[in-house]
């Protein structure tokens, strides 16, 4: 164990608080003034793309976590933007320099790191949840090209996007696993329809994607044809890595801790009455426990069952801080929507609600308990069901 | 930067686990337990061989020099079979009390004894930190103590008491007046309530260090109840490898690998606060005492949690004396008690931030 910087990652840090303090005209209150400059200013420095190469557009650093970590930090206290992230960035990116042709990534990264292409991912099927690779959407051969048809469930942004990673089923004949293959399409290409898709919190968080005769040449085909499965893990891997964030965690008790110390109940803050002060002792001392463990899993070889439980275990507890947010308000925990006494936007509620989607989502809660007890312990799979 | 145990520290850790398996298996802890000795002289000599009673000793004084982080592994390794043997008083709350606030003679004296094995250290420090019950407290008046003190660690048998007076000061006492074993849950290791009657002591130059020594005690009674859950949780998946009902390995079923995937899930992030306490208390001191109480009341709650669903996940043969299982189960029970349970030491979490007026 050994915490301390060294002289040239203490360096660092004043470097990137420099920046963040030089460009400071350039955000307000966490979002940048113009989304677009702040991206490209931010990959020409090092402080977004940072480890991709510079041929396709990123800043070409070699991958060094705990700068990483340092630029996140600095960024978090400052109260500066980050890059975009979006699951393009976040996903499609990592996937393409893994197991994308050249063409592919010098066609598509470039343009998806400086913004000017948003993406949709196409995985989750209404008959394919937790069992992905039980999808159904079928690409039939015709000529060089698939028709795709069918339809996927919990496509974020799928509105906006102006292209999918979308995972088809080519080889319907093979086993399950085998028939499956990644492919990249525009969202305007005819024969996609896109429905909202509005959730508890009454926004429309997803949509609903429905596939007729969607006409997309073979050579979109990501990490060969029939490999779809292997691909698709690959950029589940980042998924969960990013859904579990524990930075993200510490802000919002944070904020959860203002908010105790300053909303008061008949003249008395919430902070003074013992049942919700110790709720909150309780949640800082597993938000210790989640930041330790990220910072173990950067630096620890043997942190194998420590990166295992990031997921089920962050997403659980941003759920937990949310709940005792709410609950401390009291009775104007349940305002919502707008209004003159509403708290934060409305935010608690929201991510009270929308965390439940991501205990759910990325591999709900009960899948991750599998893959920690069947791959983490070395406990037996459940048997499989006899195929009908 | 590097959040992981060192080389040194790996292999200290290895060579623990190793010699404990083999100095204190299931019927070594059984036989003491089940009687009246204070100490397991087989035991001792074995930890002595490996320099754990001098751990915290400076090396002038025979010791080996190491932080807490070394004593929370060695913790850790103890809790994790249950060893009978004094360690919190003797290898710990002693030479830090003795390092922070001792006489240069008064160090001369004990430290190299305490180092040795020869000597046994005990610390009666309940009161002040956890609040007295039952009329204890100890007064002290020109270099005399009078009073009771409960829950003292490591006391029964010891050569030498580190005794915190009823204002939080620090004495040194060569033996109680009487000494009893309080009997508990935990038979694994000797609590006492010691007696004091005008009975000569030492004073220690006491600035802060019974917080220091709280700070020092909560992380340790944390690293033991880590050892002592993992030991339970490899218990049980082991277990559900090889019990076999339905036709299947148990372990098979959802509904038991669930339970040890949750018990996993909560041990896994404890660790990592586990470390970083014992490392703010070696090297940011400004951090310990929150990272202190945080690391005792969380390990108490998934101390708790593991114990009954690993005694849980062995179905009824884990509620057996045979089995064994009870002695890590009633280990994690007393750690939570001991020197304030997790209520209480929230209530110091919070007051350290400054949440609520001090």
């Amino acid at each position: 164990m050994d915490l301390t910087l060294t002289p040239e990652l203490a360096a660092f840090r004043e470097e990137v608080r420099g920046f963040l303090a030089a460009h400071a005209d350039e955000y307000e209150a966490g979002a940048p003034k113009d989304p677009k400059a702040w991206q490209k200013l931010l990959i020409a420095n090092g402080y977004a793309a940072r480890t991709i190469p510079k041929a396709y557009g990123g800043y070409g650093a070699e991958p060094d976590i705990l700068k990483s970590r340092i630029i996140a930090e600095a960024f978090i206290d400052a109260n500066a933007p980050r890059g975009m992230a979006g699951q393009g960035i976040s996903m499609l990116v990592p996937t393409l320099l893994e197991v994308g042709s050249e063409e592919q990534k010098t066609r598509w990264i470039p343009p998806t790191l400086n913004g000017d292409i948003l993406w949709c991912q196409g995985y989750s099927e209404p008959g394919a949840g937790s069992d992905l690779a039980s999808l159904q959407t079928r690409a039939v051969e015709d000529g060089d090209d698939f028709l795709i048809s069918g339809s996927k469930i919990w496509t974020s942004t799928a509105a906006q996007a102006q292209m999918m990673f979308c995972l088809v089923r080519t080889e319907p004949d093979k086993p399950k696993h085998e028939g499956i293959s990644y492919i990249l399409f525009p969202m305007d290409t005819p024969g996609i329809e896109v429905r909202p898709l509005k959730t508890m919190t009454g926004h429309a968080e997803f949509n609903e994607v429905f596939f007729t005769d969607v006409r997309v040449p073979k050579a979109n085909v990501v990490g060969g044809r029939g490999r779809g499965w292997f691909v698709a893990n690959t950029t589940l891997k980042h998924e969960r890595g990013m859904l579990g964030d524990p930075n993200a965690t510490e802000a919002r008790l944070k904020a959860l801790i203002e908010l105790m110390a300053s909303e008061t109940v008949d003249g008395q803050r919430i902070i003074d009455n013992p049942v919700f002060r110790d709720r909150l002792m309780q949640l800082q001392a597993r938000v210790f426990s989640m930041k330790f463990n990220g910072l173990r899993t950067m630096t620890d070889e043997t942190a194998g069952l420590a990166r295992m439980i990031v997921k089920l275990q962050g997403c659980e507890l941003n759920h937990q801080v949310a709940a005792l947010a709410i609950d401390a308000l009291g009775e104007l925990g349940i305002l919502y929507h707008d209004g003159p006494h509403l708290r934060a936007k409305g935010n608690w509620q929201r991510n009270y609600m929308f965390d439940l989607g991501l205990i759910i989502g990325g591999g709900t809660a009960q899948i991750q308990k599998n893959i920690i007890s069947e791959r983490g312990l070395g406990m037996p799979r459940e048997p499989k069901a006899v195929e009908a | 930067m590097r959040f992981a145990l060192s080389e040194d520290q790996t292999l200290l850790q290895d060579s623990l686990n190793k010699a404990l398996a083999d100095l204190s298996p299931l019927d070594r802890v059984r036989r003491f337990a089940d009687s009246d000795a204070c100490s397991a002289p087989d035991i001792w000599a074995g930890l002595a061989e490996l320099g754990l009673p001098g751990l915290m000793v400076p090396e002038e004084h025979g010791g080996l020099g190491l932080g807490l982080l070394e004593a929370a592994l060695a913790a850790e390794a103890l809790g994790r079979v249950v060893a009978p043997t004094p360690f919190l008083g003797s290898a710990v709350l002693a030479p830090l009390a003795l390092t922070l606030a001792g006489s240069d003679e008064q160090r001369s004296r004990w430290l190299p004894k305490l180092a040795s094995g020869e000597a046994v250290a005990g610390a009666a420090i309940s009161e002040p930190i956890a609040g007295a019950r039952e009329g204890a407290g100890v007064s002290a008046d020109g270099g005399r103590l009078t009073g009771k003190s409960l829950f003292a660690l490591d006391a029964p048998g010891a050569d030498l008491i580190v005794v915190a007076d009823r204002k939080g000061a620090l004495h040194l006492a060569a033996a109680a007046e009487t000494a009893e074993i309080m009997p508990s849950i935990d038979a694994t290791r000797r609590l006492g309530e010691l007696t004091f009657r005008d009975t000569p002591a030492e004073a220690l130059a006491s600035n802060q260090a019974l917080e220091r020594l709280r700070d020092a005690a909560w992380v340790m009674l944390a690293a033991d109840t880590l050892g002592a859950a993992q030991a339970m949780l490899d218990k049980a998946v082991a277990y559900a490898k090889e019990r076999k009902q339905f036709g299947r390995t148990i372990g098979s079923f959802q509904a038991v690998k669930h339970l040890c995937a949750e018990m996993a899930a909560e041990l896994e992030p404890a660790r990592a606060l586990v470390w970083y306490a014992a490392y703010a208390f070696d090297h940011a001191p400004d951090e310990a005492p929150l990272m202190a109480a945080h690391a005792k009341a969380h390990l108490s709650e998934i101390g708790r949690f593991v114990a009954r669903t690993a005694t849980e996940v062995h179905g009824g043969i884990g509620m057996t004396d045979l089995l064994g299982l009870h002695y890590w189960f009633k280990r994690i029970g007393q750690n939570r008690q001991l020197l304030g349970g997790p209520e209480r030491v929230r209530e110091t979490a919070a007051r350290l931030q400054g949440l609520i007026p001090a």
